[in-house]
């Protein structure tokens, strides 16, 4: 078991910088998620903690121990990878007792490790087929099974569930969950869904473009997002901006004259508020016209656009509404489910 | 098929056949003059239909002494000097394909660029075009009438290296991650990862390899002058030479049966692995 | 061209490139670069003295009226190599592309001649046409062709082509079959619908679409005429008669070890590698651009 320290980490490739500086105190024992859009370096992030990339400056250090120059097989890591990676030519037994017969530990130990795991995983009965053999939920079983044989101080994961579909990505998820909480061991996932993001991590790494842009627990993003990026990214659908101009009088002046209450601050700031924090209200501050309405069953979307402006706008209320398109309605917020953002560096207002 | 014609069916097999017909005629041609006796091979017509002495030339071909002309070497110890050769040039040119294509593939160290182009080098230098001063090379190394002699010039191969880079190339990255994660040295990843997986591959280019090697003609016809290392195939010339004299066309068509069986029954018992060696060596 | 992640430098890849590097030095590249030298010497008659004449050994070899001569056999022996075998090869193909039950039977018993040594190749079929007793011979007698390989120049010729071309019938027949065999279904069958019989099916849809084998095999078969043929030749005529199959690659061979002019032999392969090279490059230029069915 170990906690991780992520100084000042970065990352580039010749003139190309892509990791500008993360810093990060991972606590023993907990999942942390690495999630962010394609390309904004959650991945190269992950195998630089595996020893997979180099570490051009900054520190890695897991146990307390600085581990930059260290090769992979010495962290005290173990990795799944996004299409499992499993050694094709070997049975799911060998597969798994790989790692081990190479740090030479004995045939009887390693036997009892496999099947440990295997029975933990349910895929005791699958220990002699070659991987080709499987399907992909039983390969992903193995690839987390030579994981855990390895009785490692840190599980990564590389988005391992992405090659599943739907159904199967939501059973294995829950897997995962209980199986690291079982087992207790810290761990790091890198995903760029947020779903996903949010229903595994104990905390969640924003990653967007090289930089970190909240990290936190997945209520702390979803109630107070620091940028608009986090804003947007977390929550679905996502949040709703209006561009708005702040007024003396503590107040914002929307683009159709419409004043909503806001925060003490002055020229141009981002209002956001979430699709389903808003109410329809006779007096609402939001007029919105109603191009398109979704029925879900569960709750109704409404998409339409800010009465005299074109900002597009997304409503969810709870239940079924009979509402017609092309209608003109009203909508209000509690004035704490309202976030300013700075219109021009996208942080949070207070 | 398309439209149902059975005339062009027939057709098709019957041009089918016809083809099979012209390019078996000369091997069968072959097989037909080592069954007959020495005189009746000089008698004009020569026989189409295999005669009787199949197994008697056999005998004499491959134990006995074999034609005259081929100074008493038995035809056995030319077939094994054959089969050391073809099996030295395939062993020999995977072996080192192999590991230069891993170093080039799995390493990043100075120099690995200009090794890459020395390799690719070979490709424009077939024996042909450097036979005198390869020659004069060998001489020098005192490597002449040797089993090495006749296989190492020959042993560095630009395709073998290439087959491999491409085999390598299609093993993904993650493959070499997770062996690394688990703790697998270069070496331990070669052998227990890299070899497994390329082994079909190894298998077809073998099989390519040996028919190569076992062909060989000029080569071998340049640096053996002693006997005991003639190779079957070179001595087909000698035995053609001979027969001005001494016209024992059943023997000296027995020894090129026995020469071209070897890597006939490759190709057609090992079919599979042949067109894969072919395609993927060539292209 | 290498991979993402890769194992640190140490001295174990040079020690792993090392056996292919030095056999390459040793067995290569240094007599390459002798051949390339020695092209530019004279020895004398005696080879007790030898001068450096820069590009003299080339001169002499370019107003030598039998070594152009030589040059011109070459093509056109590689020509009509390529085309019979070819041709016959994609003939075969065709039908056997047509037939599916049984293609991979006839594949079988078309593909060996590929087993058989260049220089069987030209045993076997001097054997067919042996003057005197040859089987194929004294069939043509009975057409009234006087078969004497060995008086008569274009018979020679023709006889190491037809010898030459068999053996290489095998590996066209394989990638010509393999090229058609890849051509979707559904094409042909959108053409039969056009209303295109079998025979303007080949020539409209098939042969374009297998056009990039067709170059490839091109290549490949020049390579194989110019340099492989050495067997066929040494076995068939030795050159002759009167040097009528005298070609390129056997010239080198037959100026250098059996004339021992080595200036002249060097200047030879001098410029056979410089074909080599050519025809490598065309190879990786053209062929690597392969048509996606």
């Amino acid at each position: 078991m170990a906690n991780i320290k992520l100084d000042n980490l970065l990352k580039s490739y010749g003139d190309t910088e892509v990791l500008h500086g993360v810093n990060g105190d991972i606590n023993d024992g907990e999942f942390v998620v690495i999630v962010g859009p394609s390309g904004c370096g959650k991945s190269t992030l992950l195998r630089m903690i595996a020893g997979l990339e180099t570490v051009t400056s900054g520190e890695v250090s897991i146990g307390g121990k600085m581990v930059n120059n260290l090769e992979p097989a010495d962290r005290d890591i173990a990795m799944v990878f996004q299409n499992y990676a499993l050694y094709p030519h070997m049975s799911v037994y060998d597969n798994m007792a790989y790692g081990l017969k190479i740090r030479g530990i004995a045939k009887s130990e390693i036997k009892r490790r496999v099947n440990e795991a295997a029975e933990i995983l349910e895929i005791g009965d699958y220990l002699k087929r070659k991987p080709r053999a499987l399907s992909g939920g039983q390969r992903q079983r193995v690839a987390m099974g030579r994981a855990i044989v390895r009785e490692p101080s840190v599980f990564l994961f590389d988005e391992p569930l992405s090659n599943l579909d739907a159904k199967l990505r939501v059973q294995m998820r829950l897997e995962i969950r209980k199986l690291q909480k079982r087992l207790g061991v810290t761990s790091i996932f890198v995903t760029h869904d947020q779903v996903e993001a949010m229903t595994l991590g104990d905390r969640l790494m924003v990653l967007n473009g090289g930089y970190v842009e909240q990290f936190g627990t997945p209520i702390e993003l979803y109630e107070n997002p620091q940028t608009v990026f986090v804003a947007g990214f977390i929550g679905s659908p996502a949040m709703n901006f209006i561009p708005a101009t702040a007024r003396d009088d503590g107040t914002v002046e929307l683009q159709n004259g419409d004043v909503v209450p806001g925060v003490a601050t002055t020229g141009t700031v981002t209002l956001g508020v979430r699709p389903e924090h808003l109410v329809p209200h006779d007096k609402g501050m939001f007029q919105i016209k109603v191009l398109m309405r979704e029925q879900l069953g569960a709750n109704t979307l409404i998409h339409g656009v800010l009465k005299g402006t074109d900002t597009e706008m997304v409503v969810s209320l709870a239940g079924t509404h009979d509402i017609s398109e092309g209608a003109e309605m009203r909508f209000s917020a509690a004035k704490k489910l309202l976030h300013f953002f700075d219109a021009t560096t996208g942080k949070r207002l207070s | 098929m398309i439209e149902n014609r059975p005339v062009l069916t027939f057709l098709s097999h019957l041009i089918l056949i016809f083809g099979v017909a012209m390019i078996a005629f000369p091997i069968w041609i072959t097989f037909v003059a080592s069954t007959h006796t020495d005189i009746r091979m000089t008698q004009v017509p020569l026989p189409l239909w295999p005669g009787d002495q199949l197994f008697v030339n056999l005998n004499e071909t491959l134990i006995g002494e074999g034609a005259a002309g081929t100074n008493n070497v038995p035809v056995w110890r030319m077939m094994l000097n054959s089969l050391v050769m073809a099996l030295s040039i395939a062993f020999g040119k995977i072996a080192i394909s192999l590991i230069s294509a891993f170093a080039i593939v799995y390493f990043k160290f100075p120099f690995r660029m200009m090794f890459f182009w020395l390799i690719f080098i070979t490709l424009m230098l077939p024996v042909e075009v450097r036979i005198l001063p390869t020659y004069e090379v060998v001489a020098k190394l005192g490597l002449l009438n040797s089993y090495a002699g006749l296989s190492l010039p020959l042993i560095a191969s630009a395709t073998a290296t290439f087959m491999f880079r491409q085999v390598f190339l299609t093993i993904p990255d993650e493959m070499l991650e997770s062996a690394r994660i688990d703790g697998a040295g270069p070496m331990r990843f070669f052998w227990d990862i890299l070899l497994p997986l390329s082994r079909t591959n190894i298998a077809a280019l073998f099989v390519i390899l040996f028919i190569y090697g076992w062909n060989q003609y000029l080569w071998p016809l340049l640096i053996t002058q002693d006997t005991n290392m003639t190779t079957i195939v070179m001595s087909i010339k000698q035995l053609l030479e001979s027969a001005e004299a001494t016209p024992e066309w059943n023997i000296i068509m027995m020894t090129a049966l026995l020469a071209m069986l070897p890597p006939i029954l490759v190709v057609v018992f090992m079919q599979k692995l042949f067109v894969k060696g072919l395609t993927e060596t060539d292209k | 061209m290498l991979k993402r992640v890769h194992f640190p430098t140490s001295y174990l890849p040079y020690l792993l490139v090392a056996p292919q590097i030095i056999i390459t030095l040793v067995f290569f590249i240094w007599p390459a670069s002798q051949a390339m030298y020695q092209s530019l010497l004279i020895e004398d008659a005696f080879g007790l003295s030898t001068e450096f004449v820069w590009f003299e050994n080339f001169q002499v070899l370019f107003e030598d009226p039998k070594y152009l001569e030589s040059f011109i056999r070459t093509m056109w022996f590689s020509g009509a190599v390529a085309l019979l075998s070819m041709g016959m090869a994609i003939i075969l193909a065709g039908f056997a592309d047509r037939v599916i039950r049984g293609a991979m039977v006839y594949r079988t018993l078309l593909i060996w001649p590929y087993a058989v040594a260049p220089v069987l190749a030209g045993a076997l079929w001097v054997f067919m046409f042996n003057p005197t007793l040859g089987i194929i011979s004294y069939f043509l007698e009975g057409f009234g062709i006087d078969w004497n390989h060995y008086l008569n120049k274009s018979q020679a010729m023709g006889l190491v082509i037809m010898a030459a071309a068999w053996k290489q019938v095998a590996y066209n027949f394989l990638f010509y079959l393999a090229a058609m065999q890849s051509i979707p279904k559904s094409v042909i069958e959108a053409a039969a619908i056009d209303g295109a019989g079998p025979l303007k099916r080949f020539w409209t849809i098939v042969f374009p679409l297998i056009s990039p084998t067709t170059f490839f095999l091109i290549v490949i078969n020049a390579v194989y005429a110019f340099f492989d043929t050495f067997g066929i030749i040494h076995a068939v005529t030795q050159g002759g008669p009167a040097g009528s199959t005298n070609i390129l690659v056997y010239k080198v061979y037959n100026d250098g070890f059996v004339g021992l002019d080595l200036g002249g032999s060097a200047a030879q392969s001098v410029i056979l590698m410089i074909l080599v090279i050519a025809m490598t490059v065309v190879q990786f230029r053209f062929v690597e651009r392969k048509v996606e069915y």
